[in-house]
């Protein structure tokens, strides 16, 4: 019995080892070359933003006091030793949640209204269904162009134009949902089967007609899960939004950081946090039971 | 009508499959209730962020007009557009930095984290906790925040993404450690591997795509909101858009919505080229943005 591996004989051993070397050797030069236009740019970025670790590391025992503070009444006490009554750490409890509400109703008529204009040109924007390339591009670079503007910048520019309150805050989220949810709509209409579409035409249906009984019911459920979805992101970003005066909690909690009300801080952040939490458990329900109605249907 | 002739036993059809129609048209209704519902609900929103017509008018008016102020784009002065290149230059820095410090930092923490490497359910528990907490603070907040501890500009804001970050990657990490195939680990330790070569040899090999691809999409986010962290005073061409549309300088909030388009549009692009040449055509997550 020889040794149970066959070993090649050297002449037809070297070229294959002369081309693993090769192939190795490519890989490290293209990841070195990566890594050496990373550092650049690494240095680069720090020496423009002005990173300074001894700075921070001066002000480290600030960062921890600014935690403590937040979690400190006026009067000495911890926050949770003194949760309620007038001088304790939820004194403006209904406040807060009253913006908390509008808040969430923000974010809910934001995301339905982005939604429906999204809808309408998801079926504008989607190769299978529009013919024409210019009305194609165009939809798809509106939606493009919604989706990147960040809707602070939309909230800004509206703040201007309607006066401050939560009405610029719903159409700004309302723009930027639109340019969202219409990208991930018109991709789940260009994944569909089209044999229903051409079932509905060969019977002498319309256009609409085959969106109606063939698109929308393939459609809907995944519709349905990215609205929930976007509901759920639009939430934190209405949270956001009254840094600029666009409504909701966000202006109370800028307003508490920039006049020191340490304890207001703690309190509306936790409030956000739980918030934003209850409502990821209430739509993670509601997607879960959504894509159960999908696998059943 | 004899186009309809096939038509013509439709109620007897109809009464031999009652049970089905019957089904039917409660799920109509059901769904006709549910979009009741939910219009409804919007017109209560509607009203209750102070939605009227003639308040609409009055703000598209105006909002029309300052479109048309916006035109054409443009920075005026040569110096200005070098001003706004370099706090450009400042958010692409905020977003390069704090997506690479908190990548650096969630490594380790991820590993930590993942109940497949440490073996350890308790750490697990708190450093996702631990995670939870810091995603559960926006980095708005965090921004004005480090404000406070390291003063106005931009280092400030590349703490704030740093930290926001390492709670978004520490998740994301611990759970690509989690979801790795076992069996090479397993190979290395019964050859006489260590613990440490096993994360090296077996684990990494194959968590690093997706790793990376990971961080390039979170560095696509971040400079989507490094472009606004600065109307906090966090750094970044932030700062610059909101006094220019405080000081009503429209044509100079166009050109700077348009600098800023192209260089998210670059950075897609950029982070494209790099996922390519390193991954593959990998399919990228739903952008959440």
């Amino acid at each position: 019995m020889g040794s149970a591996v066959n070993l090649l004989p050297a002449s037809q051993l070297e070229p294959l080892k002369r081309g693993y070397a090769r192939a190795v050797s490519a890989k490290r030069m293209r990841s070195l070359l990566f890594l050496a236009c990373l550092a650049v740019a690494v240095l680069g970025a720090a020496e423009v933003t002005e990173i300074n670790p001894a700075l921070l590391w001066a002000h480290r025992w600030d960062l921890l006091d600014y935690f403590n503070r937040c979690l400190t009444l006026d009067s000495g006490e911890r926050v949770w030793a003194h949760p309620f009554g007038h001088d304790g750490w939820l004194w403006n409890l209904p406040t807060w949640l009253s913006l908390l509400l509008e808040t969430i109703v923000m974010s809910y008529v934001g995301t339905l209204l982005g939604g429906a204009v999204g809808f309408v040109l998801c079926f504008v924007a989607s190769a299978n269904l529009t013919a024409s390339p210019w009305l194609r591009g165009g939809a798809r670079r509106l939606l493009e162009f919604l989706r990147t503007v960040p809707d602070l910048v939309f909230a800004l520019i509206f703040v201007e134009a309607f006066g401050l309150g939560p009405l610029p805050g719903v159409l700004a989220l309302a723009l930027h949902s639109t340019g969202a949810l219409g990208k991930l709509f018109y991709e789940l209409v260009e994944n569909i089967d089209m044999k229903p579409v051409e079932g509905v035409r060969a019977a002498g249906g319309g256009r609409l007609a085959a969106v109606r009984f063939a698109v929308l019911p393939q459609v809907m459920a995944g519709f349905a899960s990215y609205l929930i979805l976007r509901f759920e992101i639009n939430v934190r970003e209405a949270a956001v939004l009254g840094y600029v005066g666009a409504g909701g909690i966000g202006y109370k909690l800028v307003e508490a950081i920039r006049k020191f009300y340490y304890s207001d801080v703690s309190a509306i952040v936790v409030l956000v946090i739980i918030t934003v939490f209850a409502i990821e458990m209430g739509t993670g329900v509601l997607r879960r039971r959504l894509i159960g109605t999908e696998a059943r249907a | 009508m004899p186009e309809h002739a096939a038509f013509g036993d439709l109620s007897a059809a109809a009464a031999r499959h009652l049970p089905i129609l019957a089904d039917a048209r409660r799920r109509a209704w059901r769904d006709l209730g549910v979009a009741a519902l939910l219009a409804a609900l919007v017109v209560a929103g509607l009203w209750r962020v102070d939605f009227g017509f003639a308040r609409m008018l009055a703000g598209l008016t105006k909002f029309g007009e300052i479109l048309w102020r916006m035109l054409p784009p443009t920075p005026d002065t040569m110096s200005r557009f070098l001003f706004y290149l370099h706090a450009l230059l400042e958010t692409l820095g905020l977003a390069l930095m704090g997506t690479l410090t908190a990548a650096v930092i969630a490594f380790p923490l991820g590993l930590l984290a993942a109940r497949t490497v440490t073996g350890s359910g308790i750490l697990h528990v708190i450093l996702h906790r631990l995670f939870d907490i810091i995603r559960g603070i926006d980095r708005f907040v965090w921004a004005l925040i480090f404000v406070r501890v390291v003063g106005l500009g931009p280092f400030a804001g590349a703490l704030a993404i740093a930290v926001s970050n390492v709670g978004a990657f520490g998740k994301l990490f611990s759970e690509t450690f989690e979801a790795g195939d076992p069996r090479p680990v397993e190979g290395v330790l019964s050859t006489g591997g260590t613990k440490a070569m096993a994360v090296r040899f077996a684990m990494i090999p194959q968590v690093f795509p997706v790793i990376l691809s990971q961080v390039l999409y979170y560095f696509e986010s971040d400079t989507r909101s490094a472009t606004v962290i600065g109307i906090v005073g966090a750094g970044g061409i932030g700062l610059v858009l909101y006094e220019e549309i405080r000081t009503l300088e429209w044509q100079h909030v166009a050109c700077l919505i348009v600098m800023i388009l192209i260089t998210v549009a670059a950075i897609d692009a950029l982070s494209g080229f790099v996922r390519r040449s390193f991954i593959g055509s990998e399919p990228r997550d739903p952008p959440r943005d």
